[in-house]
Parts: structure tokens; sequence; C-alpha cells
């Protein structure tokens, strides 16, 4: 047992992956000598040595052409984009030539890649290093994407993408960095898919993901003070989405509040509200709320982006009020 | 300037420019050190890719091929000499315009024809069509439809033969359009930097799409004058002249098989038809079309094999049973049932399924 960081965890799954796999190689900007911008990647290159942990050029397409490339001729990669907010630059790679040449070829391609990406806000860094982007990702078909929370879960899930066959989008979040947990020594591998009950409740459920999780929790807290017995699903998977936990859970407390910190529009929790509706609605004991961030770029400033970014503040006070 | 006076002015008016008349560097000849057999086969591949072209043409009008389709009439040279030059386990890369360079590997004429019909008999089941031709087996591993990704893909490939010490070369075809978008060059610096054993390949046939391609291009040669940028030699060859790409193939492939890194080739040639199945090509210059026409690669290569002793009646013979080749691929196509709806949902995950939730 070793209580590891959330941004020590990527490192040791990492790790953990490339000794059982001669063949992983990873490859991204600053990841080898400098150990990555978030220190994510700190030892890999001493460890693994410069052929399979390669920096390279600011040139996030040739970064995952490469990827795609050598995992089509029997190479699996983790292939790392910097911030999220960068796979703008290289989304035709991912959303028109990496999600889309297995079904495009009849399955004559596999391509077995993990593109890691520091997401999410909370560091004052502005509009264009702070965005959620999973739903960016999670609207295209052949992506599985995944967002840990917890150290635990960083290496749990890193071990299951990297042995996917298919491409993951693995979204790191910057302000869960710091964050500490104790993992269990040996060999740790988890499930693709599976949301997880993180705390039991009877009255609501909360679905939320990565930095929304230990929100979530702390609001939860709160509303059982005021008599609210909330559970609280972290959804860890966007795809493949594990709707029986979430459907289970709300016919069981018969309402749910989904939390995104993506901008409003087409969040994950809109595609979970219409999936609830549609499928468990006489179960319903009232609307499904979503609490998002408002449909804005984020701003710079400590203040502005606090009222950005869903808080503790805001889901209790939500829940409360739509409960009432 | 609006639009109007930029057209009063002939700013638009391409079909009355100068014509771009085919470079003079390094073409064939006669002389060059080929051996007669290979030339057959590159005379072959010629015939079958022109034959194919001209019978998916045919199948269009007819209305049995559906969508678009970009054909290679007129660049087959091109094909067929880099094919001849790759070993078995090479990989192919190719863009949209990709029929010629998929049946050059050696994939069935007929799978090829039935997937640009949309049949189950298809290459890939009629899932991807005209535009994305993959034949993995022959180290096809794709045509790619989105300008400039495929470059850095071929880099990934070449990437995975350097890693695993396989000697395989990658050989990365695209238009000349595809040099002003920032994947070439994303993929030029890597493979540079990386000494990786790639081919680029620059079929440059004048035409971006509807725009000839010096009037949007820095500089004259839009490959060819670049490749300084990245440390790599300037190479220009006839693109229409199989034994002059076959001999730059063999020296640009020996060259990434020994180790010593990527090169980028422009291969002079022309388009002899529209863009794509759409465009009646009615913006080009009428004696540019003609010179290009009197420098077909087909004609050419069949006078330098004449010349070189081959008798006719061999020609005739190579050109028959190709023919015959492209009908039964014909047939195949045509006997192809549409493809059911076990394909719709099939294929997007490894497990062969397309389940995003429980």
């Amino acid at each position: 047992m070793a209580q590891l960081t959330y941004r020590n965890a990527v490192a040791h799954g990492i790790a953990q992956e490339m000794r059982r796999d001669p063949n992983l190689v990873m490859l991204g900007e600053d990841i080898a000598g400098a150990g990555g911008v978030f220190k994510t990647t700190v030892g890999l290159l001493d460890e693994f040595g410069p052929d399979r942990v390669r920096d390279t050029p600011i040139s996030e397409q040739a970064i995952l052409g490469a990827a795609m490339g050598a995992a089509m001729t029997g190479v699996p990669v983790i292939a790392e984009i910097m911030f999220s907010d960068f796979i703008a630059v290289c989304f035709d790679l991912l959303a028109n030539e990496i999600a889309k040449s297995r079904y495009m070829t009849a399955g004559q391609v596999s391509l077995p890649i993990v593109v890691r990406t520091a997401n999410g806000g909370g560091s004052r860094f502005g509009a264009q290093h702070s965005q959620s982007v999973e739903n960016w990702v999670m609207m295209i078909p052949g992506l599985k994407v995944v967002a840990p929370s917890t150290p635990l879960d960083v290496v749990g899930l890193m071990a299951a993408s990297v042995r996917d066959p298919d491409p993951v989008v693995f979204l790191e979040h910057k302000s869960l960095m710091a964050d500490k947990q104790d993992v269990p020594d040996g060999e740790i591998v988890d499930d693709l898919g599976v949301a997880r009950v993180v705390r039991e409740g009877s009255d609501c459920t909360i679905a939320a993901l990565a930095l929304m999780v230990p929100r979530a929790l702390e609001a939860a807290n709160r509303l059982e003070d005021q008599g609210i017995s909330a559970e609280v699903i972290d959804v860890r998977s966007l795809v493949p989405l594990d709707t029986q936990t979430i459907l289970g859970s709300v016919t069981k407390t018969s309402r749910l509040f989904t939390v995104e910190e993506n901008p409003r529009l087409c969040g994950w929790g809109a595609e979970i509200a219409s999936i609830v509706t549609d499928e468990v609605f006489w179960d319903l004991d009232g609307p499904v709320v979503r609490i998002t961030t408002p449909h804005i770029p984020l701003p710079a400033a400590e203040a502005l982006e606090d009222m950005a970014i869903p808080s503790v503040d805001l889901i209790a006070e939500t829940i409360t009020k739509r409960m009432g | 300037m609006t639009s109007t006076r930029a057209r009063d002015e002939g700013l638009y008016d391409y079909a009355h420019r100068e014509p771009r008349l085919p470079a003079p560097e390094n073409r064939g000849n006669d002389r060059l050190d080929i051996p007669i057999d290979t030339r057959l086969e590159m005379y072959e591949a010629q015939q079958l890719l022109r034959q194919f072209e001209k019978r998916a043409y045919d199948l269009f009008m007819q209305n049995l091929v559906k969508g678009t389709s970009h054909l290679s009439l007129g660049q087959e040279a091109i094909a067929a000499g880099f094919a001849r030059a790759q070993r078995e386990g090479d990989y192919t890369f190719a863009t949209y315009r990709g029929h010629a360079h998929t049946l050059a590997r050696g994939a069935d004429p007929g799978a090829v024809l039935a997937e640009l019909l949309g049949r189950e008999n298809g290459i890939l089941k009629g899932k991807g069509g005209s535009m994305h031709l993959t034949s993995v087996e022959h180290g096809m591993m794709g045509s790619y439809a989105i300008i400039g990704a495929h470059l850095t893909i071929a880099n990934g490939a070449a990437w995975s033969a350097q890693m695993r010490g396989s000697g395989q070369v990658a050989v990365c075809f695209f238009g000349d359009g595809t040099t002003n978008i920032g994947a070439f060059h994303e993929a030029l610096n890597m493979a540079a930097i990386w000494a990786l054993p790639v081919v680029f390949v620059c079929e440059n046939n004048l035409w971006m799409e509807y725009t000839p391609i010096d009037l949007i291009t820095a500089v004259p040669n839009p490959a060819a004058d670049r490749a300084g940028a990245y440390g790599l030699e300037r190479i220009i060859v006839d693109g229409n002249d199989a034994d002059a790409v076959y001999e730059t193939a063999v020296r640009v492939i020996d060259r990434a098989r020994r180790g010593d890194g990527p090169s980028l080739v422009e291969a002079h040639t022309y388009r002899e038809q529209g863009h794509s199945r759409a465009d009646p090509a009615k913006y080009r210059p009428p004696a540019e079309v003609e010179a290009w026409k009197a420098r077909d690669p087909i004609p050419m290569y069949h006078e330098r094999l004449l010349r070189l002793g081959v008798p006719e009646g061999d020609l005739s013979t190579i050109q028959q049973d190709v023919a015959r080749r492209v009908d039964d691929a014909t047939e195949f196509a045509k006997g192809g049932a549409h493809p059911g709806e076990e394909h719709l949902m099939s294929d997007v995950w490894a497990d062969g399924g397309s389940a995003w939730r429980n």
C-alpha cells in the first residue's frame, strides 16, 4: 500500500502497463525529459528509455497520426495531448480518422490507442486552457471516453484503457492532480463502462464526473444535515456508459441531478437525462435537473471562474431548491 | 476587389491562362536500366488501372456507382511505378483518389469495384466506399479523404516499422493541394527528426480542385521546393513515365529501408478528367489538356516497349487479358448483394459491435 497523488498515479498506471507490455510506447510534448507539464510522466523516460517514451514537436496532428499509424501496424500507443483544449487542433485525427477507420474498413484496422489529456478548469488558465471537453469526444462514434476522479481509478482505468483494443480518450483532471489516496500494491486493473456508487442514499441520485465527484459528495454531506439523503454516482466512463447503475439508482431514489463541468449545451448529462426520462419516466417523482457550467467560455479571474464551474454551494442549493 | 470585377478582369478565367506544360526534369528514357519483365509488369499495371477507372466511370454513368469517385486517369504511371518498387509488406497510404494505388498493390479488382457499387462483396462490405479503399493484407493501409491527415498516419506506420526493425517502408501519396495544409508540414518535420522510413509522394496534377495550384502556392513546385525546409533533397520526377517513377522510387525506398530517413518526391502529372465525377473540368486551358494528352503515360509507354523490341502482339495480349479481368470484376461487383442490416451496426468496436451503453 502506498499513498499516491492523482498526478503520480498517472505515471504509476502507465509504468504498470509498460512493464507488462514491452511493445507499448508513448509520445507527446515534454513528456520525456521534462516529465510532463503536469509532472504526470515523471520517471518514465528513466525506466523505459527514449525509444518508448518520446518527446515530440508541438504538432498535435503529427502526434495523433503517429499514434494511429503505429497502432494500426501492431504497436499500442499512449499519446498525450498536453491540454484537452488542444484536441481542437487535431480533431480531424481523432474524430475522422482514429474513430472511424475500423468501421470504414469493415474491421480491417485495429487501433489500440489511449489519448491522455489534461482536462477541466480551476487553474485560472482562461478560456483556452481550462475547458471540459468530454462532450466533444463523447459525441463521436468510435471513441471510448473515461474520466477518473481518484488516484486509484487513474491507475485502474489507465490499465483498462491500455488493454482495450479500441481508442480511448483518457481525461485527467487538472484540479485533482494533488489529491491523495492509498493505492494497493500489485497489479491494478479496472473495467471500462462501469459507474460506481460512491455514496448511498435514498432521496435523490447525483451523477457526477471527475472534479464534480468530490464536490457532489461534499454537497451530499451537507444535504444530509438538511434531511436529504443523496446517492452519488461517479460515472467514470462516458463511453461505454453504465446506464444500468444510473437507472437502478434513479428507480430507487426517484430523482436525478447531473453535475457537469462542461458548458451547458450537449453535455453528457443531457444524454443521461434523455435515457432516464425515456426508460424510467414513471419512476421519477420530479424533473431531471442538470447542474452545469453556464454556456460561456471560461473566464480567467479566480472570482469569475469559481462562479462558472459548479461549486459545492451551487450543487447543494440547487438540489435543496428543486427537491423542495 | 469585388468578385464581379475580378471576373471581369479575368482573374478567375483559368481556361484562358497560359497552359502549364510538362516539366522537362527527370524524364524517363529507353536507356534506363530496367529489366523488360519489370517494364511489362508496369505496363500491365497501368493497363489495369486505366481500364478499371474507365469502367468505374461507365458504371457511374449507368447510375450503378453512387456518391462520388475521384479517378486517376492520366496518373497511372505513378501508382504503377511505386508499387513495383515496393516489397511485399511495405505500406501504402493514399488519398480519396486511391483506386489506382489499391489495385497497384494487388487488391482484387472485383472487390474494389463492388465497393464502389456499395455491395456486400466489396472490399469494405460497402461501409467505406470509393474514398476509403483499404486492403491491409496487401499493405494498402487506407485511403484518406481529409487532406493532410494520412501523412501523419504514414509516419506512424514507419515509426512502428522502425521500432520493430522490420525493414518495412511506408509510401504515402497525396495531391498538390495537400502541400498547403498544416498536417503536411507537421508530418515532414516529424519524419525528418525521427529519420522515419517513409516516402512522401506528391502527385502534382497542377490543379488543386478547381484552382491552378501555382496561383495559390508560394513556390512553383509545391512539394519539391519545400523539401529543403525539412533538410530533404529536392526531387522532381516525370510522373507520366513509369520508368522514371520506378527509378526514383527504387532509390528513395532503398534509402528509407537502409535507415537513411524520409524522402519527398514531387511527380508531375495531369488529371485527364475533372476533380471528381461532378466536374466536367471546363476551366482548363484546351492547349494544356492537349499537351498533356500527348504525354498520356500509357501510349508513351506502349511506344517505348515497341522500340525496345516487345512485339505488338504481346502488348495486345496484355491489354485483352486486363480487359477480361475488368469484365470479370464488373460481373462480380454487379452480382453482389446490397449489404444487409447486420453490417450497419457492426465493426465500430473490436468486439465487432457498436454498443455504447449497457
